[in-house]
C-alpha cells in the first residue's frame, strides 16, 4: 500500500508527462506525414506515399528565390548579432557598473513583446528616417529579435568564466591578445557557434518582423505564407515545411550540444573527480 | 633634452592616472555593452517612441497632422469594433496565459523533482519544438482541426462523428489551443528555474514537522515557485495579446484579434495614428492586467499562508 | 635567469639566509573610495624566504599579493622585486609568478600544455621546452600525467599543476594565494610539508597568502601579521606565535589569557607589572612595546600553565578552582578560577598524567614560566 502510494506522483506525473510531450510534438508530426501523401488535401487515410512534392520544390523559381533571401538575412542577422550579442554578454558577466540591470532588461526586451509591435514601430521609424524596404531592413529587425537569444546562450557560456583563467595567463608571460587568442576565444568559440546557429535557426523561421519590414523580396515564412491562401499548393508548403523543420531541428541540436560544451569548459570547479 | 627628461615623471604620472580610469570596471563594462545597448535604444525605443507620438497625431490623406489630440484614444476606446476586438484579444491572452501556466506546471514539477538524470533530455524534448518555425505550427493546427483536416476525417473514420465538424476551426477556441500549444516552452521554463531553487531540504523539512506530500507540496514548494509562475504568466500574456499569425490563421472571424485590426491601419487602411493608438492602448492595457495578475496571485499567496 | 636546472640544484635542508631584499615595498596604500584595502603597508621580503601575509579575510593580504603580481596598482606609494621598481609594468612582464586560489588550470588544454602555457612565448630551442616540462611536472610529483585533461584532475592534482606551471617559469618569486584553502585536511597538511620541502629545493622566494595561522607557522620563515589593511607585526613564526604585540595578533594566532597589569616600572630591557592573580611579574620588554598610559596586558599561553600535582611546588605558581573540563584527546582543557582575576584562565594539559580525571570543582595550582608571560600595550 505504501509503496504504491509512494510510486503514484512520480507515476501520474510521468505519465503527464510523456502526454504532454506528445501534445507538443502531435502538430508538427503532422507536416511530414502529410508532404509524403499523394493526395491534395491533408486527411486521414494517407492515399499513398509520394516524393513529387518535394521534387517540384526545386523547379519553382519564386522558391529559389526565397531560400536565397533567408540564406542572405539568416546569415548577416545572426554574425551581425551574435557579435552584438558577445559585447554584451561579456560586459554583464564580466563587469559591474550602474545601471547593468536596467540595459540587459532593455536588450532582453523584445523576447516579450509582442513581435507585431516591435515590427510596426520598427516599420514607422524605418520609414521616417526615409530607408526603403528591403532584405536589410529586415537583418536590421531579425538582430533585434536575435541579440535576448544570442545574449542567452553567450552569457550561460561566460558565466562562471573564471577571471583568474586571463590573470594567470597573463601572470605566464601572455599578452592581452595573445590571452585572448589562447585562453578567452578557445574556451568560448562553442558557445558563439552555438550562439551563430540559434539566430540563424531563429531568423530563418521569423515571420513578422520579415513580413512587415521587407520590401519586395520574400523570405521563405513569406512565401510560404503566400503559398498557403492557395489551397492546391499545400502539399508543396508542407514538403517545405518538413525540410525547414529539420533544418531547424538540426541547427539547434548541434548549438545545444556546443552551448553545453561551452558552459561545461567555463565551470573551472570541479571537474571529473572533484 | 634635460628639461623634457624632468617634466616627463609628472607627464606619465597623470597619463597612469588617465588609463587607470579608462581602465576602471563601470567604464569599460560600458563601453563594452554601450554598441548593442544604442542598438536595442535606435530600433526598439526609437521606434516605440515614435508611435507613441503618431498616436497622437491624425491621418490626413497621405500626409500626417501634427497637432495633438486624444481623438485616436476615444476612437480605440469606444469605437465597439475596436473594443470588442480588444476584449477578445485580452480574454484570449488571459485564458491562454492560465491554460498554459497549469498545463505547464506538472510538467515542470516532474522534471525538476522526478527527472533525475534525463533533466536535460526532458528539457531539450520540450524546447526542441519551440525552436521550429511558429508559422509552420500554426499551419500544423490548421491542418488538424481543418474541415478536412486531421482531427475530422480520423473521427469520421472511427465512426465519430457522421460529416466534419466546423466547430473545430475559425473560432476563438482555435485560436487559444493553437497558442497555448505554441507558447508552452515558455512557460515551462521559468517555472522549472524556480522549482530548481527549491532547496529540498525545505521539503524534508516539512514532511519532517508532519505534512504529508500535498500539504509539503501547498506550503513550501508551491509558494517558493510563485517566482517561476508569476514570470512564466507574464511571458505568455504579454506577447500573446498582440498575436497575429494565429488569429489570422485559424481564428476566423470570430477569432480576429487586435494585432490584424492594427496591422490593417498600417497596411489597407492606412490610418497610422490609429493604428499606432491601438497598439499603445494594447500594451497599457495589458500591462495593467499584467499587473492585476502578480497583485492577485501574490495576494492569494498571502491568503494562503 | 639561473642556468641550473630546478632539479640539478642541490637539496638543502637549512639553507644559510640570504640577507638580500627580493620584494621591497615602500608606503603602499590601495584605496577604493574612502576604502583603504591597504593602508600604508612598508614590508621587506628577503630573498629564498618563504614569507607568508597572514590575517583574517578583508585584511589586504590578497590586495598585497596581487599588487605584487601586477594585477592590482598601489594607489600611492612603491614596490620593487628584484632591485626593480614595478611601477607601471604590467603583470605579464614581471619576474613573478602565481598559484591562483581557484588554480586558474585552463580547461581547454591537458597538463603538459597547462605547464608549457608560460614557456611557448619564450620559444625555447630544440628539447627544451619539454625538458623543463618533465623537469616541473616530476618536481610536483605528476610524472606521467602530462597528457590527462585538466578537467579530469583531483583538486589535489589541480594544485599540483598550477604549482608546475608557475615553477617552470622560473620565477623570483613565486606567489601563492591560497592554494592549499580547497583541500580537505589531510591533504592540506600533506601539502604544506611539500611545499616547504619544495621550497627549499628550488630556493626561490615563495609570498603565501593565507588566513590559517598554523599553516603560516608551519611553513614560514618570516609572517606578517594584517589586520585592516595595517601590518600588525613581522616576525618568525615562534616570535609571532610567543611574542604577539597586540591582543589582536596574539589572539589570531590562537587562545591566550589576558590579565590587567598596571605598570610599576619599566626600563630599556624590562618592565615590572603588578597583576592581581599573579602578583608583581618582571618580564622582557618587547621591542615594539610602547607604553599606553599606566596600564598594560600580560598575556599567557594556555599550554604554558602547567597542573602542579600532589605536593610539588614551583618557583611561580597560581592557584585556583577548576570550573570546567572538556577532553580534547590527547589533551584537556580546563577552566579555572583564580582569585582576584575577572576572567578564569585556559589551561590545555597534556593527558599523561591524568588531567583528564581531574574532578570539577576541584582545588588546583598551575606553574608558570615567567618568560612565557608576554607584556601587551592597551
Amino acid at each position: 500500500m505504501m509503496a504504491i502510494k509512494r510510486l503514484l506522483p512520480g507515476g501520474w506525473l510521468s505519465a503527464y508527462a510523456f502526454l504532454y510531450v506528445a501534445f507538443l510534438y502531435l502538430p508538427v508530426i503532422f507536416l511530414p506525414i502529410f508532404s509524403i501523401n499523394t493526395a491534395a488535401t491533408p486527411k486521414f487515410p494517407l492515399s499513398g506515399v509520394t516524393l513529387k512534392w518535394y521534387e517540384d520544390l526545386p523547379r519553382t523559381p519564386a522558391l529559389i528565390d526565397a531560400t536565397w533571401n533567408s540564406l542572405i538575412v539568416g546569415v548577416s542577422a545572426s554574425v551581425l548579432s551574435t557579435v552584438l550579442g558577445i559585447l554584451a554578454a561579456r560586459s554583464i558577466t564580466r563587469y559591474r557598473y550602474p545601471g547593468r540591470r536596467a540595459i540587459n532588461g532593455l536588450i532582453m526586451a523584445p523576447l516579450v513583446l509582442p513581435e507585431v509591435i516591435v515590427a510596426i514601430s520598427m516599420l514607422l521609424v524605418m520609414l521616417q528616417l526615409g530607408l526603403s524596404l528591403s532584405l536589410f531592413t529586415v537583418v536590421l529587425g531579425h538582430v533585434l529579435v536575435c541579440i535576448p537569444y544570442s545574449m542567452t546562450v553567450l552569457t550561460s557560456g561566460f558565466e562562471g568564466f573564471d577571471r583568474s583563467l586571463e590573470e594567470a595567463s597573463a601572470d605566464l608571460g601572455e599578452s592581452a591578445f595573445g590571452t585572448f587568442r589562447r585562453v578567452t576565444l578557445p574556451m568560448v568559440m562553442p558557445a558563439i557557434i552555438s550562439s551563430l546557429l540559434v539566430c540563424f535557426t531563429i531568423s530563418l523561421d521569423e515571420f513578422i518582423i520579415a513580413f512587415f519590414l521587407t520590401g519586395t523580396e520574400a523570405t521563405l515564412p513569406i512565401y510560404i505564407w503566400g503559398q498557403l491562401r492557395f489551397a492546391a499548393k499545400l502539399p508543396g508548403v508542407l514538403a517545405l515545411g518538413t525540410l525547414l523543420l529539420f533544418a531547424s531541428f538540426l541547427l539547434m541540436t548541434i548549438a545545444e550540444i556546443l552551448r553545453r560544451r561551452a558552459a561545461s569548459r567555463t565551470r573551472n570547479e570541479g571537474g571529473l573527480y572533484a | 633634452m634635460t628639461a623634457a627628461a624632468e617634466g616627463s615623471p609628472p607627464l606619465r604620472m597623470t597619463q597612469v592616472r588617465r588609463s587607470a580610469l579608462l581602465q576602471s570596471e563601470p567604464v569599460q563594462g560600458f563601453a563594452l555593452i554601450s554598441p548593442t545597448f544604442l542598438y536595442a535604444l535606435i530600433l526598439l525605443v526609437l521606434p516605440i517612441l515614435v508611435v507613441f507620438a503618431h498616436s497622437f497625431w491624425t491621418q490626413n490623406y497621405l500626409t500626417i497632422d501634427h497637432t495633438f489630440t486624444l481623438e485616436n484614444y476615444r476612437v480605440a476606446l469606444t469605437e465597439p469594433i475596436y473594443r470588442d476586438l480588444l476584449w477578445r484579444s485580452l480574454y484570449i491572452s488571459l485564458t491562454v496565459s492560465v491554460l498554459t501556466v497549469i498545463l505547464a506546471y506538472p510538467i515542470a514539477y516532474f522534471i525538476s523533482f522526478h527527472g533525475g538524470r534525463h533533466k536535460s533530455l526532458w528539457l531539450f524534448l520540450i524546447t526542441i519544438p519551440f525552436w521550429t518555425s511558429y508559422l509552420l505550427r500554426v499551419m500544423s493546427w490548421k491542418v488538424i482541426l481543418g474541415y478536412n483536416g486531421v482531427l475530422n476525417s480520423g473521427l469520421m473514420g472511427l465512426g465519430i462523428i457522421d460529416e466534419p465538424s466546423t466547430a473545430l476551426l475559425y473560432n476563438s477556441s482555435a485560436v487559444i489551443i493553437t497558442l497555448t500549444h505554441a507558447w508552452a516552452t515558455f512557460a515551462i521554463l521559468p517555472i522549472f528555474v524556480s522549482l530548481e531553487k527549491v532547496d529540498r531540504t525545505l521539503v524534508e523539512a516539512a514532511t519532517d514537522l508532519g505534512d504529508g506530500p500535498l500539504r509539503s507540496f501547498l506550503r513550501v514548494t508551491l509558494p517558493l515557485s510563485t517566482p517561476g509562475v508569476v514570470s512564466a504568466m507574464l511571458i505568455v500574456m504579454i506577447p500573446t495579446v498582440g498575436d497575429y499569425v494565429t488569429p489570422k490563421l485559424v481564428g476566423g472571424k470570430d477569432g480576429v484579434m487586435i494585432a490584424n485590426a492594427i496591422q490593417a491601419q498600417f497596411g489597407k487602411a492606412s490610418n497610422w495614428p490609429l493604428g499606432a493608438a491601438l497598439s499603445v492602448t494594447t500594451m497599457v492595457i495589458v500591462t495593467l492586467m499584467a499587473g492585476a495578475t502578480v497583485l492577485i496571485i501574490r495576494a492569494a499567496q498571502r491568503l494562503a499562508r | 635567469m639561473p642556468e641550473l636546472s630546478l632539479a640539478e640544484r642541490p637539496h638543502q635542508s637549512e639553507r644559510p639566509q640570504s640577507e638580500r631584499a627580493m620584494i621591497e615595498i615602500r608606503d603602499v596604500t590601495r584605496s577604493y573610495g574612502a576604502f583603504k584595502a591597504l593602508d600604508d603597508a612598508s614590508l621587506t621580503i628577503k630573498e629564498g624566504e618563504f614569507f607568508s601575509l597572514l590575517g583574517p579575510s578583508g585584511c589586504g593580504k590578497t590586495t598585497l599579493l596581487r599588487m605584487i603580481a601586477g594585477f592590482d596598482n598601489p594607489t600611492s606609494g612603491s614596490i620593487a622585486v628584484g632591485g626593480q621598481p614595478m611601477d607601471g609594468i604590467p603583470a605579464n612582464r614581471r619576474p613573478t609568478n602565481m598559484v591562483f586560489q581557484s588554480y586558474a588550470i585552463f580547461p581547454h588544454l591537458n597538463v603538459e600544455q597547462n605547464v608549457a602555457y608560460g614557456l611557448k612565448r619564450l620559444k625555447l630551442q630544440g628539447d627544451e621546452e619539454r625538458r623543463r616540462v618533465e623537469e616541473a611536472l616530476a618536481q610536483v610529483s605528476l610524472t606521467g600525467l602530462g597528457k590527462r585533461g585538466a578537467t579530469e584532475l583531483s583538486g589535489g592534482q589541480r594544485q599540483r599543476v598550477a604549482l608546475a606551471r608557475a615553477l617552470v617559469m622560473r620565477p623570483k618569486v613565486l606567489l601563492l594565494d591560497e592554494p592549499l584553502s580547497a583541500l580537505d585536511k589531510k591533504l592540506r597538511e600533506q601539502m604544506q610539508v611539500e611545499l616547504r620541502r619544495l621550497q627549499q629545493a628550488v630556493g626561490i622566494t615563495f609570498v603565501l597568502v593565507t588566513h590559517d595561522q598554523y599553516e603560516a607557522l608551519a611553513m614560514s620563515d618570516r609572517i606578517a601579521v594584517m589586520f585592516g589593511g595595517k601590518i600588525a607585526q613581522v616576525a618568525s613564526p615562534k616570535e609571532i606565535y610567543q611574542r604577539p604585540v597586540n591582543r589582536q595578533v596574539a589572539d589570531f594566532l590562537g587562545g591566550m589569557n589576558f590579565v590587567k597589569a598596571e605598570i610599576v616600572e619599566e626600563n630599556g630591557a624590562s618592565l615590572v607589572l603588578d597583576t592581581l592573580g599573579f602578583g608583581r611579574v618582571r618580564t622582557d620588554k618587547p621591542k615594539a612595546f610602547v607604553r599606553n598610559g599606566g596600564q598594560a596586558t600580560l598575556g599567557i599561553r594556555p599550554e604554558r600553565l602547567r597542573v602542579l600535582w600532589d605536593n610539588a611546588t614551583a618557583k611561580f605558581e597560581v592557584a585556583g578552582k577548576v570550573v570546567e573540563r572538556h577532553y580534547f584527546g590527547e589533551i584537556t582543557h580546563l577552566i579555572v578560577e583564580i582569585p582576584g582575576l575577572e576572567k578564569p584562565l585556559s589551561v590545555t594539559e597534556t593527558n599523561d598524567f591524568g588531567a583528564d580525571d581531574i574532578p570539577v570543582g576541584a582545588p588546583i595550582r598551575l606553574a608558570y614560566d615567567p618568560e612565557a608571560l608576554v607584556a601587551m600595550a592597551d
